[in-house]
C-alpha cells in the first residue's frame, strides 16, 4: 500500500468511529485516569450495558490532561451528542446509561463539557473551558482525543504525513525545516534542535544512532509519560524523520521502567509501524532502513543525561563523561548519535506535517511553539497543560490552574525540577520562555511546574531537591558528589533547629563552586533551588536560623502541637489516632484532651484528623503562629 | 566452594537464552531476571556473568548503580511511597512516616514474614493525583495518613 492508500482506509476507520450509529463511550485510561479508578468504571459499563442489553461501543482513549476530574469518561449518542463526564464514581454509572443513554438527559449536573458539533445548553463546549481556553495544543493535538491503540486514528489526523514528506526531501532539507521551525531541546537545556540533527547529519559514519529520551526523571514531571500513553505514534514518527535526517537506521526509545503502560503503548505502536511499512526495509519506496528498539531505564536520575544514557543502554553503570566528544561526534559504541527528547520529537512531526513557518506563529522571538507542563502542587486544576511560550505564570496558574485551592494565598511556583528554582509571587507577571526563566535564576526543565502555597516552607522544599540530588548524584565527580552532600548536611541542621549564622554564606560558596566545577548538568544545576529559596525567601532562611522558627509549620524539630480546651469537643478522634499514645483526656468522665510534648513524634496526624479545628500547630519562641485545622487540601 | 552452574534453577537458565550475549543486554536482562524471581539472588549474578562473559563484580557494579534492582527476597505486596516534588509538597513524606511505624520497617526492607516491602520512589508522574503510594501496581490517590492505613488493613 502507498501512503495515499493508507490514509483513504485510516479515514474510513476514524469516520466508523465517529458516526455514533449506536452510543459510544470513551473511557480516559492513561495512568492518571486509571489511578482515579477508570478501570473500575469500565467494567461497570460493560456490566451495566451488558444487563440493559444495549449496543454500544467502549474505547479506550488518552489523557485529555485535565487530571483533576479523573476518571473522565465521553458518552456520544446517535444525535450526534457528545458530552464529557467529571469524576465518574462506579455508582454515576447506572445513572448516567439510564438518563443519556437511554432518556436523553445529558445531565449537565455530572458534566464538565461537550464534545463535537452539537451544543448542549448548560454544558460548556471542551474549547470554552477556563483549563483549556488559553492552551494551544501541538504536542498533545491527539491526546485524550484518538485511541492510542489506533494508528489509523493517528493517521487520520496528519500523523506519517509529515514523515512521508520528509521522506521525499533531501535529509539536509529536513534539518533546516527543523532548524527553521526555531524548535529548541524540550528536554530541558533548550539546544536548537534543527542545530543539533545537523551536527550529527554531518558526522560521517557507517552506522549512526538516533536516541528517544524518554527517561523522565524529574520528580514532579509526567508531561512525557502522558504523551507516550495517549498518542505514541506522534513522538515514534517524530523519531523516524530525525533518524532519516541524521541518516540513522537504528534507532532507540529509553524509557522509564516506572512507566509501564507507555512502554506497552511504544511496543504497540512499533510493531503497528512495522505492519504499516514505517519501520523495516525501504520504508514508503524511499530506500530509508530503520529499526526501533525499547531500551528500558532502571531508575538512575543521572541516566538523562546524554552520556551517562549512552552507557546505559551499553550495559554500563550510568556515569557521564565529559565532552568533547559530543554525542554527534562519538556518541552509542562510539557511533554518531542524536538524542532528542520526547516532547520535542513529538513537536517534530507536527512541524513536518504542518511546515516550520506555521510552527514559529507561536511563541516569542527566541522561544518558538508551545511548551508542555506537567501542572501539579497547591493548584486547583492539576493536570497536564500545553501552552505557547511566552505567556505569563499568573496566566498558567490562575487562569489555567484555576489558582489555589482553600482560599490559601500563592507563594512559589517551582519549575525545572530538581534543576530548576522557586519563583516568588512578584515574578508571576514575567513570560514564561527560556531565556525570561534562567533570568530569575530558574530553567524550563522538562516542564514540571509545582505551584507552592503558603503552608510550604522554602528551606524544607530546598532541602527536599539536594535529598534528591545527593542520592542521584552519580559519584563520579568530586563537586557534585561532596558538594551535594554538605548543602544536604547544612539544609538538614536548618530545618532541624541547629543552623547556625554562617550557613547561608557557607551555602552560597559551596553553590559557587558545585555550579562551576561540576562534570555534568545534574551538578551543575542540583544548587539551583538552594540558590533561589535564599535569594527570594531569605527571611525564612534567617527565622529558622536566628529564631528556631518555622514560618510554614512545615519543619517538624520546630514545631509543637497543643489542644485548644475551647474548641475541642472531647470526641477522641485525635486520642485514637495518635501513634504514640501522646494524647492524654477522655470524654466520660470530661477530662481535657493534652498533647504530651515529650512522647509527640510530630506527625500530625491529630492536626489532620480533628474535625473541629482544636489541634494547633505553632512554631518560635517568641512569637506564636496558630493555625486551625480542619479542612481537607481539595482539588477542584 | 563455588557452586556448580548446573545447581542453578533451569528458568534461569530459559530467561538468559532469550537475551543477545552482548553486554548491551545486562540491564534488559537484569530487568527480566528480577521480574521473573522477585530479585536478583547471588546464583543469578553468577550465571549472568558466565553467560556474557564478565566478572560477577562488573554486574555488582552496575546492578547496585540502579536503583531499580534488589539483592534480597522482596515481601509478597511491594508498597512504593511516591516522594516526587508534588507528593512531598502534598504531604507524601507524611505518608511514608504512617507506612514505616504501621510496617515497623524503613525504605528499603521487608518485613520479617515477608508481607510487604516498602519503597521510595522519585515520581510517579501521576502528580495531579498527588500524594500517590503504589500496592503492587495499583495506585492509589490524594492519600492521607489515615487512608493509607485502610489501605494496608485490607492487606493484612
Amino acid at each position: 500500500m502507498n501512503f495515499e492508500e493508507i490514509k483513504s482506509k485510516a479515514k474510513e476507520e476514524w469516520e466508523e468511529f465517529n458516526q455514533l450509529e449506536r452510543p459510544r463511550i470513551l473511557i480516559g485510561a492513561a495512568t492518571c485516569g486509571r489511578a482515579a479508578g477508570a478501570l473500575e468504571v469500565w467494567e461497570k459499563f460493560k456490566e451495566e450495558l451488558a444487563i440493559k442489553s444495549i449496543e454500544a461501543d467502549i474505547h479506550e482513549v488518552g489523557d485529555l490532561g485535565m487530571c483533576y476530574a479523573e476518571p473522565l469518561i465521553e458518552i456520544g449518542v446517535p444525535d450526534g451528542r457528545r458530552v464529557l463526564y467529571q469524576k465518574v464514581a462506579e455508582k454515576m454509572v447506572p445513572e448516567l446509561i439510564r438518563d443519556f443513554i437511554l432518556k436523553g438527559d445529558p445531565r449537565p449536573d455530572l458534566a464538565l463539557c461537550t464534545f463535537g458539533e452539537v451544543a448542549i445548553d448548560g454544558i460548556p463546549a471542551f474549547q470554552e473551558l477556563p483549563m483549556i481556553k488559553k492552551q494551544v495544543r501541538v504536542v498533545l493535538r491527539n491526546s485524550g482525543i484518538i485511541d492510542p491503540t489506533a494508528i489509523n486514528h493517528y493517521i487520520v489526523r496528519g500523523g506519517y504525513s509529515g514523515f512521508a514528506k520528509a521522506l521525499k526531501m533531501m535529509p539536509e532539507e529536513v534539518v533546516k525545516e527543523v532548524t527553521a521551525s526555531g524548535l529548541r531541546g524540550r528536554g530541558g537545556a533548550g539546544f536548537p534542535t534543527g542545530v543539533k540533527w545537523g551536527f550529527a547529519r554531518n558526522s560521517k559514519s557507517d552506522i549512526k544512532y538516533m536516541i528517544c529520551n524518554a527517561d523522565e526523571g524529574d520528580p514532579g514531571a509526567f508531561m512525557d509519560r502522558a504523551v507516550l500513553e495517549s498518542d505514541p505514534h506522534a513522538v515514534l514518527e517524530g523519531l523516524a524523520i530525525g533518524a532519516y535526517a541524521i541518516g540513522a537506521d537504528s534507532a532507540y526509545v529509553y524509557a522509564r521502567s516506572e512507566y509501564p503502560l507507555a512502554i506497552a503503548r511504544l511496543e504497540q505502536a512499533i510493531k503497528q509501524m512495522e505492519e504499516f511499512g514505517f519501520l523495516g526495509k525501504n520504508i514508503l519506496g524511499s530506500g530509508f532502513n530503520l529499526s526501533i528498539k525499547i531500551k528500558q531505564g532502571a531508575g538512575a536520575f543521572v541516566c538523562g543525561e546524554e552520556t551517562a544514557l549512552m552507557a546505559s543502554i551499553e550495559g554500563k553503570r550510568g556515569m557521564p563523561t565529559p565532552r568533547p566528544p559530543f554525542p554527534a561526534q562519538s556518541g552509542l559504541h562510539g557511533k554518531p548519535t542524536n538524542i532528542n527528547n520526547v516532547e520535542s520529537l513529538a513537536n517534530v512531526s507536527e512541524i513536518m506535517n504542518r511546515g516550520a513557518k506555521w510552527y514559529a506563529r507561536y511563541g516569542t522571538e527566541r522561544s518558538k511553539g508551545t511548551k508542555t507542563f506537567a501542572l501539579a502542587g497547591n493548584v486547583k486544576r492539576t493536570g497536564l497543560i500545553e501552552v505557547p511560550m511566552g505567556i505569563t505564570l499568573r496566566d498558567i496558574i490562575f487562569d489555567v490552574g484555576g489558582g489555589i485551592p482553600d482560599g490559601k494565598k500563592f507563594k512559589a511556583v517551582q519549575t525545572g525540577g530538581p534543576s530548576g528554582g522557586c519563583i516568588p509571587a512578584e515574578f508571576l507577571d514575567m513570560n514564561v520562555d527560556y531565556d525570561e526563566l534562567a533570568k530569575v535564576g530558574s530553567i524550563m526543565g522538562s516542564g514540571g511546574m509545582i505551584v507552592m502555597d503558603e503552608d510550604s516552607c522554602m528551606v524544607d522544599i530546598a532541602r527536599y531537591f539536594l535529598s534528591f540530588t545527593e542520592n542521584e548524584s552519580c559519584g563520579k565527580c568530586t563537586p557534585c558528589r561532596i558538594g551535594t552532600q554538605h548543602l544536604l548536611r547544612i539544609l538538614n541542621d536548618i530545618t532541624e533547629g541547629n543552623g547556625k549564622p554562617e550557613d547561608i554564606d557557607t551555602l552560597e560558596k559551596l553553590c559557587r563552586t558545585i555550579k562551576n566545577a561540576s562534570l555534568c548538568g545534574l551538578g551543575q544545576t542540583a544548587p539551583n533551588p538552594v540558590l533561589t529559596t535564599i535569594e527570594h525567601f531569605r527571611d525564612e532562611y534567617d527565622a529558622h536560623i536566628n529564631d528556631g522558627r518555622c514560618p510554614a509549620l512545615v519543619c517538624k524539630a520546630l514545631l509543637i502541637y497543643t489542644i485548644d480546651t475551647e474548641t475541642c469537643k472531647l470526641c477522641e478522634i485525635c486520642k485514637k489516632e495518635c501513634p504514640t499514645d501522646a494524647i492524654t483526656g477522655s470524654k466520660k468522665p470530661p477530662e481535657p484532651f493534652v498533647i504530651n510534648e515529650e512522647k509527640c513524634i510530630r506527625c500530625g496526624m491529630c492536626f489532620s484528623v480533628c474535625p473541629f479545628g482544636a489541634v494547633q500547630k505553632s512554631s518560635g519562641n517568641g512569637e506564636t503562629q496558630v493555625r486551625k485545622s480542619g479542612s481537607e487540601n481539595n482539588n477542584e | 566452594m563455588k557452586r556448580p552452574a548446573a545447581n542453578i534453577s533451569e528458568g534461569l537458565q530459559e530467561t538468559l537464552q532469550t537475551y543477545d550475549q552482548h553486554l548491551d543486554s545486562l540491564i534488559p536482562i537484569l530487568q527480566g531476571v528480577q521480574k521473573k524471581f522477585g530479585y536478583i539472588s547471588e546464583d543469578a549474578v553468577e550465571c549472568i556473568a558466565q553467560y556474557l562473559d564478565v566478572s560477577q563484580s562488573y554486574i555488582y557494579g552496575v546492578a547496585t548503580f540502579y536503583t531499580q534492582f534488589r539483592f534480597t527476597r522482596p515481601g509478597d505486596h511491594v508498597i512504593r511511597v511516591c516522594l516526587g516534588t508534588a507528593c512531598y509538597v502534598r504531604g507524601g513524606s507524611q505518608i511514608m512516616d504512617e507506612i514505616d511505624r504501621y510496617l515497623g520497617i524503613s525504605p528499603g526492607e521487608t518485613t520479617s514474614d515477608f508481607k510487604f516491602s516498602l519503597e521510595r520512589v522519585a515520581c510517579f508522574g501521576s502528580c495531579a493525583l498527588s500524594p500517590v503510594i503504589v500496592v503492587d501496581d495499583k495506585v492509589y490517590g490524594r492519600m492521607t495518613p489515615r487512608k493509607v492505613k485502610k489501605i494496608l488493613e485490607e492487606f493484612e
